[in-house]
């Protein structure tokens, strides 16, 4: 099957997957140096650092979704294949989270620590990665597939992709601090969901058309 | 009228011009009025003093930013179902004009912030942002046309970022329907009655027609130099 | 006059606004023209 492929392909690239967790890691790291370790600081800033880096991990290991396939050829051949093209884009979306952001939603309550914050909260910070970060691949695809082979490729995939993850962005760090309130983050949460089927449902889509263009 | 025929870059070309010529006329003169109604018949507001006619601009480029992505997306759907070559062409040309009018939107929203809200701009206004992910649209749209070289493939990468970026616009205009954080809500809708004085709203409406009728000429003007330079009007 | 200048105090945000958005579309005609007019 077409998804079992794809992770194949991504674990046997094991230090591409290292380094986009260690990259998530050591931002996440970064920031109580520069921005100094108090506490309060600290516990405020967590939810909005952690899915920031998460992000830009995320965007990070997008070039490459596409650009070994489309060096040796395969590209061509799965979009003149027999699978449907949208199918396969969905694959390596999963592909993708399974390697990248899944990853992410294990350890992101464990660099939580560093920020001290409040362990009740672990399980909403876990969850708005969960929903949020497959969204991110899911978008990141057609953004990998429009830049396909064009030179500026890393910078103009970011340009193109951070407007469309910034409502994820939004809802996702904004579900954890409604939470750290005493509001819940239930509302932000259902909205994640709701982008999460509405990307799933049309991303892939998206992304078998842009791969058409970009191998015309 | 010969829709198709006009289809064609090299028939569109001088059509484009005479349409650049009667817009931009218009748009002189509808800014003329709309100027004079803002800045000398509409009175001072009870609340915010002279500091309110920046509405004038304000509103107007909003709504143009809005519009012009609209039917920039319209342009780049066409393109890409019917593979047209001028509706590609023209989706280019209305990127440049779109982003201006986003800027001014958030310039002036700016300028009127400050002096009403107290500050030049807030993070987590829901429409403040989806406007500045707008421009950040108009942007990448415009980046990835230029970063890809044949003319073609441009076109339709463009377009199709153009037409997945579209989910931006609802979200803008109901944006403050949905959450209420700083920004005013509607005061002009299509169903109710408004709720500011005919002078102000009168303003507001020719400028918006007025920034309208320079859009055409801009893009019709761009929209040449875009077929000059892919070589097409020689027939 | 100078009242109308002065727009009740608010002149820099009033005149900023009018004035950057004016510039800015005189810029981009200005530039258009300019293409047209280049050969």
């Amino acid at each position: 099957m077409v998804v079992w492929r794809e992770l194949l392909v991504a674990m046997r690239r094991r230090s591409d997957v290292a380094t986009a967790l260690l990259f998530f890691v050591i931002v996440v790291s970064l920031f109580p140096l520069g921005v100094g370790a108090e506490p309060n600081k600290l516990r405020a800033i967590a939810p909005g650092v952690i899915w920031v880096s998460a992000l830009l991990s995320s965007m990070l290991s997008l070039n490459r979704l596409f650009a070994a396939d489309h060096a040796d050829g395969t590209l061509e051949q799965m979009v003149l294949g027999a699978a449907p093209l949208g199918v396969t884009a969905a694959a390596k979306a999963l592909a993708h989270w399974l390697v990248s952001g899944f990853p992410m939603v294990i350890i992101a309550p464990l660099l939580a620590l560093q920020y001290d914050l409040e362990p009740s909260l672990y399980g909403i910070l876990a969850l708005s990665l969960l929903l949020g970060t497959p969204v991110l691949s899911l978008i990141g695809g057609i953004g990998a597939a429009l830049t396909l082979g064009v030179r500026g490729g890393g910078v103009l995939l970011a340009l193109l992709v951070l407007p469309l993850y910034v409502p994820v962005l939004v809802m996702g760090a904004g579900a954890v601090e409604m939470a750290s309130a005493g509001l819940g983050g239930l509302g932000q949460l259902l909205i994640l969901g709701a982008m999460l089927i509405v990307a799933a449902a049309f991303a892939p889509w998206a992304t078998a058309a842009a791969l058409r263009i970009s191998s015309e | 009228m010969k829709w198709f025929w006009y289809a064609s870059p090299q028939t569109f070309y001088p059509l484009a011009a005479k349409l650049a010529r009667a817009c931009g006329v218009a748009a002189a003169v509808l800014a003329a009025a709309g100027l004079y109604v803002g800045l000398f018949v509409a009175p001072t507001d009870a609340q915010q003093g002279e500091a309110y006619r920046i509405i004038f601009i304000h509103v107007p480029a909003a709504w143009m930013s809005m519009f012009i992505y609209v039917v920039m997306a319209f342009w780049a759907g066409l393109g890409l179902a019917l593979n047209t070559r001028l509706s590609g062409m023209m989706a280019a040309a209305l990127a440049p004009t779109g982003a201006l009018f986003t800027f001014i939107a958030l310039w002036t929203g700016a300028l009127w912030g400050r002096p009403t809200w107290g500050t030049y701009w807030v993070w987590g206004d829901a429409r403040l942002m989806s406007e500045l992910i707008l421009l950040f649209l108009y942007f990448g749209f415009m980046a990835l046309h230029a970063s890809i070289e044949d003319p073609r493939r441009a076109d339709r990468a463009a377009a199709l970022l153009a037409l997945v970026g579209v989910v931006n616009i609802p979200i803008i205009y109901y944006s403050v329907k949905w959450w209420n954080t700083l920004h005013q809500g509607a005061s002009v809708s299509v169903t109710e009655s408004p709720k500011m004085a005919a002078s102000m709203l009168s303003g507001m409406l020719v400028m918006a027609l007025a920034f309208w009728m320079y859009s055409v000429a801009a893009t019709m003007l761009r929209v040449r130099g875009i077929i000059r330079e892919r070589g097409l009007p020689s027939s | 006059m100078s009242e109308f200048l002065h727009m009740g105090g608010y002149a820099w945000y009033v005149w900023g606004s009018y004035g950057v958005t004016f510039a800015c579309l005189a810029l981009e005609i200005i530039l258009l023209v300019n293409r047209e007019t280049k050969n």
